[in-house]
């Protein structure tokens, strides 16, 4: 379990550097020691057999964000059902959220198992072309907890990247826990000659929020992951009988647009409140196709087109 | 201090990937004064974890109480706005360090990985052994003197934060954790991991707080469950714990914790007031039966 999880502290030289091991941020790290003797030094061979895995997968996007409970995972299954409308797609989503899995539950797959094949695992369809996988497959009773260290998280996020039989996909989404920490650090090196796309980043339009997203965005720039850009989720509640908005989570620093035009990164849409929304998720439909007036549908599919169209000047 | 400054810190504790053998063997450490260790916990993220940690400890020191607020999520680190200490510095004494006070009377200290980090944007990019080194220095190491109640903000999921902290704490007896959860059934699951979580480690459940639970329109007064109802109180009975009570979304709130504002202060007529010093209330109850 050791040598295949490579640790990347802030300043961390990297493991094939001729620093490794030695530079004055490997003090303390417990990985000083492999590194030093150069055991190390060679790439894990994991990240090839993942880009051989995924060559057939044309995109591949990430749902980020530093906090918790902004949406990501409402975002992603939404954007899952918005981009398989058209059948000619083929849509894979992968939830590599170990401890708190919520996509099964959103995309109305809950007690769902994952089946072995002769070439890998094979994912659980919601339809013909909307392909998902969790680690909720995986486990027996809603009360079990995943209390796994780092290092057994990443074993299962290399496993969810190598063996996951998706066949020809258009569009593999990747929905991550909240952090810049052990999921993020896998899934972005086991990713690094797959190449991935670019991330999407969920926020909230409070400060609070928006401090943890703005390390998010120093993450992906330190780890060279281009930035799609910005979702404002939970951007106001219009109250259903007087019509009148409320901030509930009051933008008190100038929101995402703010955010974005100092950062220099691209809002892609605010998403207002809707209660119809977590009624969807909670029972495993697409909010989309559900409640198709709501202006908070508008939002989200502008949004998807947005990524539709970074995707496709990526192709040309 | 800068990252590569602390990591020399850390250089000299021995720990290894997979186990954390740093139960603390000193009795009388920095936590021997600490008299009831609490910890507020969720499986889900943006629950209100933070908030309702910054709240409670503020309501308890309304009752009079000294408080001191340990914030063990250091990936997204909160607490320091929510209670307007950001750029606030971290000092070393004889005894570790000096945690941050955030009132001139000195009832309310605080210690976050906040203080540490040179810039608000910095990222931590660490993997669990760094984290984990963190927190066993976090536990051990912060000179709190004499407090009556240290909560234990952490950040969501049962991984490596949640392990070591309860593993930290152990030799401290910690009075248990509040669970936070929203009612929406997508929360509620990851909730109920986290009970899980509880039990296989032993930690006692003081209770679960149903956070967000309905919405009153300022305009029509009408009140609308943005993320449903009841799903806090139903864990609660299923799982045979306490249920603390139903925090409604109050935007006066999410205010406060934006500014770094006292809001049982400054608001005593707001919605989620009488939902809060209740919370409050039940702690300092069983805290008494504790003693």
């Amino acid at each position: 379990m050791c040598i295949d999880s490579v640790y990347f502290v802030a300043d961390c030289p990297g493991t094939s550097s001729s620093e490794a091991g030695k530079g004055t941020a490997c003090q303390g790290c417990p990985n000083q020691s492999i590194c030093a003797s150069g055991a190390n030094s060679a790439p894990d061979p994991a990240i090839e057999e993942v880009k051989e895995k995924l060559s057939t997968v044309k995109h591949k996007l990430l749902v980020l964000s530093g906090k918790g409970g902004v949406g990501k995972s409402t975002f992603s299954a939404q954007l899952a059902y918005g981009l398989a409308e058209d059948e000619d797609k083929q849509i894979a989503l992968l939830d590599v959220d170990l401890c708190g899995p919520s996509i099964p539950k959103m995309m109305g797959l809950e007690n769902e198992q994952v089946h072995h094949s002769g070439s890998g695992w094979s994912p659980v369809y919601v339809e013909d072309n909307l392909a998902v996988m969790s680690i909720g497959f995986l486990i027996n009773s809603p009360d079990d907890a995943i209390i796994w260290r780092g290092p057994k998280k990443n074993g299962m996020i290399k496993q969810f990247l190598r063996d996951v039989d998706w066949g020809e996909v258009d569009y593999l989404i990747v929905d991550t826990p909240p952090g810049t920490s052990d999921e993020h650090l896998s899934v972005v090196q086991y990713l690094s000659t797959a190449c991935i796309d670019g991330a999407v980043i969920i926020t909230t339009p409070q400060e609070v929020s928006l401090q943890d997203v703005r390390k998010e965005i120093n993450f992906c720039r330190k780890v060279n992951v281009p930035i799609i850009g910005i979702v404002e989720n939970m951007s106001g509640f219009i109250c259903p009988k007087c019509k009148n908005k409320s901030q509930i989570f009051p933008p008190t620093t100038g929101g995402s647009e703010k955010m974005c035009n100092d950062l220099g990164i691209p809002l892609l849409g605010s998403i207002p409140l809707d209660e119809a929304i977590g009624r969807t998720c909670d029972s495993g439909k697409s909010f989309l196709t559900n409640v198709p007036d709501s202006p908070a549908v508008f939002s989200y599919r502008k949004i998807i087109q947005r990524i539709q169209e970074f995707c496709d000047q990526k192709n040309r | 201090m800068t990252v590569g400054d602390w990591s020399t810190l850390l250089s000299g504790i021995i720990y290894g990937s997979e186990c954390s053998s740093m139960e603390s063997t000193q009795d009388n450490g920095n936590l021997a004064n600490v008299r009831h260790i609490i910890l507020v916990m969720s499986g889900k993220g943006g629950v209100g974890k933070s908030t309702l940690s910054t709240q409670i400890a503020l309501a308890l020191r309304h009752a009079g109480k000294r408080v001191g607020i340990l914030d063990v999520d250091l990936c997204g680190p909160s607490i320091p706005r929510m209670l307007n200490a950001v750029g606030k510095e971290v000092h070393q004494c004889d005894s570790g360090w000096v945690p941050v006070y955030v009132d001139q009377e000195k009832t309310i200290s605080l210690m976050s990985i906040g203080f540490l980090l040179d810039g608000q944007d910095d990222a931590v990019v660490w993997r669990g052994p760094k984290k984990n080194a963190m927190i066993n220095q976090f536990i051990n190491d912060v000179a709190w003197g004499e407090l009556d109640f240290l909560i234990v903000d952490t950040p969501p999921g049962t991984s490596d934060e949640h392990i070591s902290t309860v593993q930290a704490l152990r030799p401290f007896k910690p009075m248990g954790a509040v669970m936070v959860t929203t009612p929406q059934a997508v929360a509620v699951g990851d909730v109920r991991r986290e009970l899980t979580f509880c039990k296989k480690t032993g930690l006692a459940v003081i209770g679960i707080v149903e956070n967000m639970s309905g919405f009153v329109c300022p305009y029509c007064s009408e009140c609308s469950n943005i993320f449903s109802k009841g799903g806090g109180e139903e864990l609660a009975k299923y799982a045979g714990v306490p249920f603390l009570g139903c925090v409604p979304i109050d935007p006066l709130l999410s205010k406060s914790a934006e500014e770094g504002k006292d809001f049982i202060q400054e608001f005593p007529n707001s919605a989620a007031y009488p939902a809060l010093t209740s919370i409050a209330k039940l702690i300092l109850e069983k805290a008494a039966l504790t003693i």
